[in-house]
């Protein structure tokens, strides 16, 4: 039965025909060797691309999340965080970073790394992109050459990048002010740089800040340049009217350091170096004055009430101010059982200018301790004094000037006294009180009574005088006048008798042109007789001739003997 | 029951395309008298092809999991997600349901494929009449869940075509999406190059 089948099935069945064809089995295992080989570069590549992995601690991972927030340079991803964890004693957040092969260099010893978070300060917003993306690391890459791979992140971005170009500089302030990190540093109103970091001074007696000037604006600091401190508005009152002085809103409010140079002209004047230092002066107008030099401290004695003298109130040298109170004290003498009131002040010599060189220079060459006590001494013989003056007549603000006081009285005067005391005279407002009071007594003491009835007498006879004038003098006048009216009045009638006779038709003018015509006749026949004369001077002698020959040419006797040629 | 006769006892073979049934007459490379295709007792190389692109479309499943398939960009947000991670990422965004959907087309049917076209291979090359009719449901199964493992690859596909808003939404397909489509490509070609008749080719014992 089963041999049988296969007969019996294929019995009437086609039979397959010959096709030749490439046979070849070995071929498809091509495709798993391509797949191996893909899977190989990938894991190559893969491999090629592993950078460096590096650990950064920052104080919180807030924003960073692990597989996701990714580490940018210039905005160019160039890592990625693979892991957060908490240090060893819990105090810090541990960020574990794959960095790119092409950025392995980045993990040097001084490169930085922050995290970038929106920011909103007084000077403007930042990382506002990230408020949607998701914090990224934000990394300042270093210029040293020493690997390494744990950093301690920045909590704040720095303000100055290594890539950046320009220059620091180091700036000294008592105060910090209302500055920050990443203030702005001003020249004539631009934005020049920022402050790059600050830190209170080792004594704790001022802070020292780092600012940095972007190129190409950092040449504009030279060793003539002053800074101040440009927070917050400046309002003067002069005399030229009340002044707002402000470098821009955002300094009003967020605090910034400007500098210019000082004014007058600078011989030596040169580019500053990187890191010089300069002092932050609080405003622009201290920073434009002249160097303060040294402090010195003296102490003036008043003996007068200085109601408005107060502590800072300036002290000025023949019209200079050099300085400015720092203490008014009151003190008991026992002796006179006065209150004699102690004004200390701090000048500062050198805004004197050339007149402290020179004194100090003779002081010197005279062996004078550093006080120029005895110097000053000699000052003050010669009249040297201070003096509390009135320097606002509304609020009655008082000043302490110091003058030479001509024919001052002689003073006792301590060269050793620490510190130097300088003798002070009553302040002019008291000297006109009290000339005042002394005009006041001359005043009171002049006879005002006797003075009055004098005066009612006098009138009294000025009085009848004029009756008396009246009475007798005005009638003899009145006559007078009426004998010159008269007089006038004839010398009128004679003036238009002239009158009359100088008119054309008066018989004397007709008279006068009678006779202007016989003398213009007689002058006519004058000037024939001279003529005559002229022409023929022998008729005064012989008489008159019969015919005046006329002047001869000779041309009529020419013409026959012309005219006879053939 | 005695076992039935087969093709080649009975001296016969039977065009794949037409399937026009030809007496075998021992020809070397026989075609079809009446469609011109190949004719073959069994798929030529059977296993050799099968176990090649089998182990071909293993190796890119490798990548395709390890890379990232799609990137998602909602509001400046870059999310780069791999098979897994998305899953995951589904779960824990209170949608297990889709999570299972993506699991099960994107992980579980290619496993699947791979260990049932392997089992298929070892046991029909040693011959083994071991649960030839299980086997053969099993062939059937991969025949059938072929057609839905491209799953992933239509989602990102789509996705991408759909979801252009740019900085407000945004989706990108990554190079892992490629290996996987790769994988499901191969694995159905190997699932295709796979013979069943092999399954039924022992020596008969049991039947």
């Amino acid at each position: 039965m089963t041999d049988q089948n296969p007969l019996n099935v294929g019995g009437n069945l086609p039979e397959p025909v010959v096709k030749h064809r490439r046979v070849n089995a070995s071929w498809i295992w091509l495709v798993p060797a391509v797949a191996a080989l893909i899977g190989l570069s990938l894991v190559i590549n893969a491999w090629r691309q592993q950078g460096p992995t590096i650990n950064i601690s920052f104080q919180t991972a807030q924003g960073l999340e692990s597989g996701k927030t990714v580490v940018k340079y210039k905005d160019v991803v160039i890592g990625k965080v693979v892991g957060i964890r908490l240090s060893q004693d819990h105090s810090k957040v541990i960020v574990k970073v794959d960095l790119e092969k092409s950025a392995g260099d980045i993990a040097v010893s001084d490169s930085r790394f922050w995290v970038v978070r929106p920011r909103i300060g007084l000077g403007g917003v930042s990382g506002i992109d990230t408020l949607l993306s998701g914090s990224f690391i934000g990394v300042d890459v270093g210029k040293s050459t020493q690997t390494q791979t744990d950093f301690v992140g920045q909590e704040t971005p720095p303000s100055v990048l290594h890539d950046s170009r320009g220059k620091s500089f180091t700036l000294h302030s008592g105060d910090l002010g209302s500055l920050d990190i990443g203030s702005p540093v001003y020249y004539r109103r631009i934005q020049v740089g920022r402050v790059a970091s600050y830190k209170l001074d080792d004594n704790g007696k001022g802070v020292t800040m780092k600012i940095f000037v972007d190129s190409p604006y950092d040449k504009f600091v030279s060793n003539e340049s002053r800074f101040w401190n440009a927070s917050g508005v400046d309002v003067t009152i002069s005399a030229d009217g009340l002044k707002l002085n402000t470098q821009s809103l955002a300094t009003v409010l967020a605090g910034g350091v400007a500098f210019n140079d000082a004014p007058g002209p600078h011989p030596n004047e040169k580019e500053a170096d990187e890191n010089a230092t300069f002092t932050l002066f609080d405003t622009e107008s201290n920073a434009m004055a002249p160097p303060d030099g040294e402090p010195r401290y003296i102490v003036m004695r008043f003996d007068q009430p200085l109601r408005g003298l107060a502590v800072g109130a300036p002290v000025e040298f023949r019209g200079i101010n050099f300085g400015s109170v720092v203490s008014v004290r009151m003190d008991y003498d026992e002796k006179t059982g006065h209150f004699p009131i102690y004004v200390g002040a701090v000048v500062y010599p050198d805004r004197l200018g050339r007149a402290h060189k020179k004194l100090a220079e003779i002081a010197k060459s005279k062996g004078d301790n550093d006080y120029m006590s005895y110097l000053i001494g000699g000052l003050v013989a010669h009249g040297l004094r201070a003096e509390a003056k009135t320097g606002n007549l509304l609020t009655g603000q008082l000043y302490i000037s110091m003058d030479m006081v001509p024919n001052a009285p002689k003073i006792a005067y301590n060269p050793n006294a620490r510190p130097l005391e300088i003798p002070t005279v009553p302040g002019s407002l008291d000297k006109l009180q009290e000339q005042m009071g002394q005009i006041v007594d001359k005043l009171s003491k002049i006879p005002f009574d006797a003075i009055g009835n004098n005066l009612n007498h006098t009138l009294a006879d000025l009085d009848s005088t004029i009756k008396q004038v009246n009475g007798n003098v005005l009638p003899a006048f009145q006559e007078t006048l009426k004998g010159a009216n008269r007089t006038l009045s004839t010398a009128n009638q004679t003036l238009g008798t002239a009158n009359s006779a100088l008119s054309p038709d008066s018989p004397l003018q007709q008279n006068l042109a009678g006779t202007l015509q016989e003398l213009q006749r007689m002058a006519r026949s004058l000037r024939t007789l001279t003529d005559y004369l002229n022409a023929q001077p022998s008729s005064l002698i012989r008489g008159r001739s019969k015919d005046a020959p006329l002047p001869d040419n000779g041309t009529p006797t020419a013409q026959p003997q012309q005219g006879s040629k053939p | 029951m005695s076992a039935l006769p087969r093709a080649r006892e009975l001296g016969l073979i039977s065009c794949h395309v037409c399937g026009l049934v030809c007496r075998d007459n021992q020809l070397e490379d026989p075609a079809c008298p009446r469609c011109s295709s190949a004719l073959h007792r069994r798929k030529p190389y059977s296993c050799a092809r099968t176990w090649a692109l089998l182990i071909a479309a293993f190796l890119l499943y490798i990548p395709a999991n390890v890379l990232p398939i799609m990137r998602t960009v909602s509001l400046g947000d870059v999310d780069d997600n791999t098979i897994l991670s998305g899953v995951i990422e589904l779960w824990q965004k209170g949608s297990p349901d889709l999570a299972m959907i993506v699991f099960t087309a994107s992980i579980l049917v290619p496993m699947t494929k791979f260990l049932v076209i392997s089992t298929l291979l070892l046991s029909s090359q040693r011959g083994t009449p071991w649960a030839r009719r299980q086997r053969a449901m099993l062939y059937r199964l991969v025949e059938f869940i072929g057609y839905w493992s491209m799953l992933d690859v239509f989602v990102v596909a789509l996705l991408t075509a759909l979801v252009q808003f740019g900085f407000f939404s945004e989706v990108e397909p990554l190079p892992g999406v490629v290996y996987f489509g790769l994988t499901v490509v191969l694995t159905m070609l190997a699932s295709q190059s796979f013979d069943p008749r092999l399954i039924w080719d022992c020596q008969d014992q049991d039947d």
